[in-house]
């Protein structure tokens, strides 16, 4: 039994292709607790960076600043009553929220965190995740049409209507970026194997660009960037947020396509929504930023470097803990605030002993590539806050303009031209 | 890597599938038949991953339960749903019914007891699946390049022909 725990550690490779089902069974825990914690961060994180970009104070009640805040919700989301509309289709209405999560975490099973760190590499990664989150506009209709009500229904319409088109659109600069790793021989360095054949798995993809010494946002430049930029906008439109989130509108349709839902199943959608946000910007840093690669892995080489660059995860922490302290220091001195003092204290010190962990040796080279592949994600999730707090809405006229006038045909251009310079450089 | 509980899922997926066909044709509402219909799907894209295929399961995912599948649903939404309730089912012709049935049942055992000696003999050989989706694009791209260029020209046309129809001023 220990040697086959053991084992797994010396093989090199995911647990999936290694067929170990104890490390395979780990790695989806910790990717789902890691994915709840980061969507209860992500949630306070944008109801705060929001307020202060409209110069608000955002929740400062709940614990220190706020921090305690979304599990109070999370509270009283649970234990708020569930209503389910007489009129609904009740098998359906039921099944649309299981669905909406499972769609939504199941592609989960693919992102490499590292070299070795996912659950399993698929021949058809890129395609499986685009497959299967697909899925989630089937069970966003199936929830519209259920609740048997004006608002959700006009709010599933144009949420698929928005998602088929935006897929397009999409694919087409995921397939640009795809060509780009059949190019091993060839390309703006000339260095690396020529194989001819390109890969979907997104281990691969992430090699594909080590091997190049490129990240493929910079590759063929401007068209790499190009074909960044269409999926970038397109995966705001796939995932329903602002300023594309014209199914869930809440000046003209209330809430949407989840209008009639409450209590525990409408956090379920929640918790899809964000879940979905980081897995699309998980394939936009596999595809375009280099996935766990870290930044210059060509310009700044040599092993000072390497030591630099593998302090970054520990001294994130340890700056968390001492902006922590500061706002322990900062606390206001009446007794009426002590626990929440002597909370954010001890929280700060939990962050301080987390980064002198991660500053071991051991621990801090085999977390390095988590590290970045989530910094690279955390700096999508900051631009989704920023999109939100900056663009007005657009009118379903003109998001339907964007995505059929402009977004396809510079894929298509993006995709030929990719085709034709990869051929003749 | 050894395929895992193998029959297990072979008899859970086409379970599912033939499940999912009958509920198809059995449910009164049109909604609850294509969702039945999606989960028909799915079976099928299981199976293809059974047979060492990701690359045709991916692709059923993506094209029929993600992209036709909605636009159903889109079109059946906005049909009244009250009326086609009321409507009648099944038009009683059972003799008939039966005896195609029947007909097209010996035909099918008919094939498998006389073709069986065509059929290649089974191959205890797994197929190499970390390069399908490779396999795949050079047959398409290399050796089937005409064929399926032509189809694409078909497909082509047939959208331009959709949109002509479709609109009364270009």
């Amino acid at each position: 039994m220990l040697d086959y725990i053991t084992s797994y550690l010396k093989s090199n490779t995911t647990p999936g292709q290694a067929g170990n089902q104890f490390w395979a069974f780990v790695y989806i825990i910790l990717i789902f607790l890691g994915l709840s914690v980061a969507v209860i961060a992500m949630n306070w994180l944008e109801r705060k960076i929001l307020a202060h970009m409209q110069v608000r104070l955002g929740p400062m009640r709940v614990g220190p600043h706020g921090l305690l805040q979304p599990i109070a919700d999370a509270i009283k989301l649970l234990i708020k009553e569930d209503i389910m509309p007489a009129e609904a289709d009740k098998v359906v209405f039921w099944t649309a929220p299981v669905m909406v999560v499972i769609t939504a975490f199941t592609v989960f099973i693919v992102v490499p965190f590292g070299p070795t760190h996912a659950v399993t590499d698929m021949n058809i990664g890129v395609l499986f995740m685009l497959g299967v989150s697909s899925l989630g506009v089937l069970a966003i209709v199936m929830a519209g049409w259920a609740s048997n009500s004006h608002y959700p229904l006009i709010g599933a319409l144009r949420s698929s209507a928005q998602m088929v088109s935006y897929e397009i659109a999409m694919g087409l600069a995921v397939v640009a970026a795809i060509l780009m790793t059949s190019l091993h021989g060839i390309g703006l360095y000339g260095v690396g194997s020529g194989t001819g054949t390109g890969t979907l798995s997104m281990i691969e993809i992430v090699k594909a660009q080590q091997e190049q010494h490129a990240w493929f946002i910079f590759k063929f430049f401007p068209l790499g960037l190009i074909a960044f930029f269409i999926f970038a906008v397109a995966m705001v439109a796939e995932t329903n947020r602002a300023p594309f989130d014209l199914p869930e509108a809440e000046s003209e349709l209330t809430a949407g396509f989840h209008t009639e839902y409450s209590g525990f199943r409408w956090s379920l959608f929640f918790l899809a929504e964000y879940s979905a946000m980081i897995a699309v910007s998980a394939i936009a840093v596999t595809l375009w930023l280099g996935g766990w690669l870290r930044p210059f892995p060509n310009w700044l080489t040599g092993e000072t470097w390497d030591l630099v660059f593998s302090l970054f995860p520990g001294v994130t922490f340890l700056l968390l803990a001492v902006i922590a302290f500061v706002g322990t220091m900062r606390m206001p001195k009446h007794p009426y605030f002590r626990v929440q003092t002597l909370g954010l204290g001890g929280f700060g010190a939990v962050l301080g002993l987390i980064g002198l962990v991660l500053l071991m040796p051991p621990v801090r080279d085999r977390i390095q590539d988590i590290y970045w592949f989530s910094f690279k994600v955390a700096a999508f999730m900051y631009l989704y806050i920023w999109y939100r707090g900056t663009f007005p809405r657009y009118r379903f006229d003109q998001l339907m303009k964007v995505g059929w006038k402009v977004l396809l045909p510079m894929g298509i251009g993006v995709l030929i031209l990719t085709a034709v310079v990869g051929v003749l450089l | 890597m050894t395929p895992i509980a193998t029959p297990f899922f072979f008899y859970l997926l086409s379970g599912l599938a033939l499940l999912g066909g009958i509920l198809v044709i059995t449910r009164k509402n049109a909604v609850h038949s294509a969702l039945a219909l999606i989960l028909t799907l799915l079976a099928l894209a299981g199976l293809y991953l059974m047979l060492y295929a990701p690359f045709v399961a991916g692709v059923q995912i993506i094209l029929y339960a993600g992209g036709i599948m909605v636009l159903f649903l889109f079109v059946i939404m906005l049909v009244s749903i009250e009326r086609s309730q009321k409507e009648e089912q099944f038009n009683k012709q059972w003799i008939v019914g039966f005896i195609a049935a029947g007909v097209l049942g010996v035909l099918f055992v008919l094939v498998y007891v006389k073709g069986r000696a065509l059929l290649p003999a089974p191959t205890a050989q797994i197929p190499n699946e970390s390069q399908n989706t490779q396999n795949v694009g050079v047959l398409l791209y290399r050796e089937y390049m005409f064929a399926f260029e032509i189809a694409s020209l078909l497909l082509l046309v047939a959208i331009i022909g959709a949109v002509v129809m479709a609109k009364k001023r270009i």
